[in-house]
């Protein structure tokens, strides 16, 4: 079957679309010092903090996956009252502004604050720590995990579990063997978006961890200091971050599309 | 056909561009607006300054954007329609200078000196620097900002090594979280230190004053309204200024 064409008229707003995502990227990218970039980006303070994005965000994706896919099942089988809430209080996070989630960490988890307080009577001080920024950047990353799984999850055809367990198989063996080899696709899309994510968090680590370099000053946040001090670094850190971004993202659309293997 | 096409991209093109211009402010319709870069910590009292001004002039509104000097002079290289440029540093002065933003002599209008600071209540037994603050959490600003340069070359010259938790980007996000209680201490300007009011408590650095921070302003090259930008200028190096400034905690 073909497709009727577009009206031809829609190439004007297209192109005014393209254009307003485009020009600020591109206007970064003439502007970066291409020549000095290797030595920009081998400088100490960029490379920890490359590392330590790195290695938070792999945490983070992990933490997100762990506590996530679980919530994600639930939902996905919830109607009423209770699963709307709980889809409410799993999407909030994602549309939060930064600095307000960071604000609101701090006021659960802050030193002075009751629980906070509580956990560091217990010898569990999270102040300024690389804990907490894994912590700001799954408040902020899991939903996108969760939201992504649940939609796969919801129009995924009960059929072939049903069959399963007709045949005897037990729920963990439905959930392992049937269930979420059906939205692998969408887990390694929603994995790939919580890192993407937890990557560009900025406000909530600002706020709640503060930021030195190799403990707490992510990638993010040395371009924001070195904005500062010196905008060709920043620049450079800039270039890093926009292509492991588009790379996550190529590689989300790849999963989505479906070209993950199914079983 | 292919006129159709190309008339649609043209047409986008300008839509676009349309779009990313839409931000930019517009003129207002009556009166003059004067346009004033400043420092972040000159904030409460270049505002009340302000309001001086144009109560003196009227017709004339002031607008203020208050950030870090760097980045205030990366705007202005960019080109940002600014009349009055204000700095917590003599580097990015000389940088606006050197760029040929600022119009001949940029006056140095008043100094900011550091302090140490402590939530309230002092919980963590601070006592100055000294070894009171082994273990403690320390945060201090990031050398490079005008604060921390200052914060780097006070602890030089006192010949003590601080040992921080945290390297701000901006003074009052050490104010804040020492005013939160997540960080034990902070070095900050006194007049953040006064600007916290009884959120924090204020312990004197001996020997604060090798370490000044000297502010200077300058009238901007680009402006259009160079005559009421020497007005603003004159009004802060004068003696109402030098008194609202004063009153802040500058000058120490």
């Amino acid at each position: 079957m073909i497709r009727p064409p577009l009206p031809r008229w829609l190439l004007l707003p297209v192109t005014a679309a393209v254009v307003f995502l485009a020009v600020p990227l591109v206007a970064l990218l003439a502007r970066v010092p291409w020549m000095r970039l290797p030595a920009l980006l081998s400088a100490p303070a960029a490379v920890d903090a490359f590392l330590l994005s790195l290695r938070t965000c792999a945490v983070t994706t992990l933490v997100c996956l762990v506590l996530g896919l679980p919530l994600a099942l639930l939902l996905s089988r919830g109607t009423g009252r209770w699963a709307a809430a709980g889809r409410t209080l799993s999407t909030v996070p994602m549309v939060l502004p930064p600095v307000v989630a960071g604000l609101a960490l701090l006021i659960a988890l802050g030193r002075r604050e009751p629980l906070g307080g509580w956990l560091a009577a217990g010898g569990i001080d999270l102040a300024f720590t690389t804990t907490a920024v894994v912590i700001a950047q799954t408040f902020v990353a899991m939903p996108y995990l969760v939201v992504s799984v649940e939609g796969a999850l919801r129009s995924t055809p009960d059929d072939y579990a049903i069959t399963a367990a007709t045949l005897g198989a037990s729920p963990t063996t439905v959930l392992w063997r049937v269930s979420l080899p059906l939205v692998a696709p969408a887990v390694a899309s929603g994995a790939a978006l919580a890192f993407a994510r937890a990557l560009g968090e900025f406000g909530a680590t600002l706020t709640f961890a503060g930021s030195l370099q190799g403990t707490t000053r992510t990638l993010p946040l040395e371009i924001y200091l070195q904005r500062e001090v010196d905008t060709d670094t920043a620049l450079a850190l800039s270039v890093v971050l926009i292509a492991i971004a588009a790379l996550l993202v190529a590689v989300t659309a790849r999963f989505s599309r479906g070209a993950w293997s199914r079983p | 056909m292919r006129r159709g096409v190309a008339a649609g991209l043209a047409a986008g093109l300008l839509l676009g561009a349309t779009l990313l211009t839409a931000c930019a402010p517009a003129p207002s319709g009556s009166g003059t607006t004067l346009v004033v870069f400043a420092a972040s910590s000159l904030n409460p009292t270049f505002a009340t300054l302000g309001r001086e001004f144009e109560a003196a002039h009227p017709g004339v509104t002031v607008t203020f954007s208050f950030d870090g000097s760097a980045a205030l002079v990366d705007q202005l290289k960019a080109g940002a329609p600014a009349d009055v440029f204000a700095s917590a540093d003599t580097a990015n002065m000389d940088k606006a200078g050197t760029a040929g933003l600022i119009g001949d002599g940029p006056a140095q209008f008043t100094t900011n000196s550091l302090t140490l600071i402590v939530p309230r209540g002092n919980p963590a037994g601070i006592t100055g620097l000294d070894e009171s603050l082994d273990g403690r959490k320390l945060v201090i600003c990031a050398d490079g900002v005008p604060c921390g340069t200052a914060t780097r070359k006070l602890a030089a010259a006192l010949g003590i090594t601080l040992e921080p938790v945290s390297e701000e980007t901006k003074v009052t996000d050490v104010r804040t979280k020492v005013e939160s209680g997540q960080a034990d201490a902070g070095i900050v300007y006194v007049t953040d230190a006064r600007a916290s009011g009884t959120k924090v408590e204020t312990l004197p650095i001996t020997g604060a004053d090798t370490a000044r921070n000297v502010y200077l302003i300058g009238t901007v090259t680009a402006s259009t309204q160079a005559t009421l930008a020497a007005e603003f200028v004159a009004l802060v190096t004068g003696e109402l200024g030098q008194q609202a400034l004063k009153a802040a905690g500058f000058g120490g």
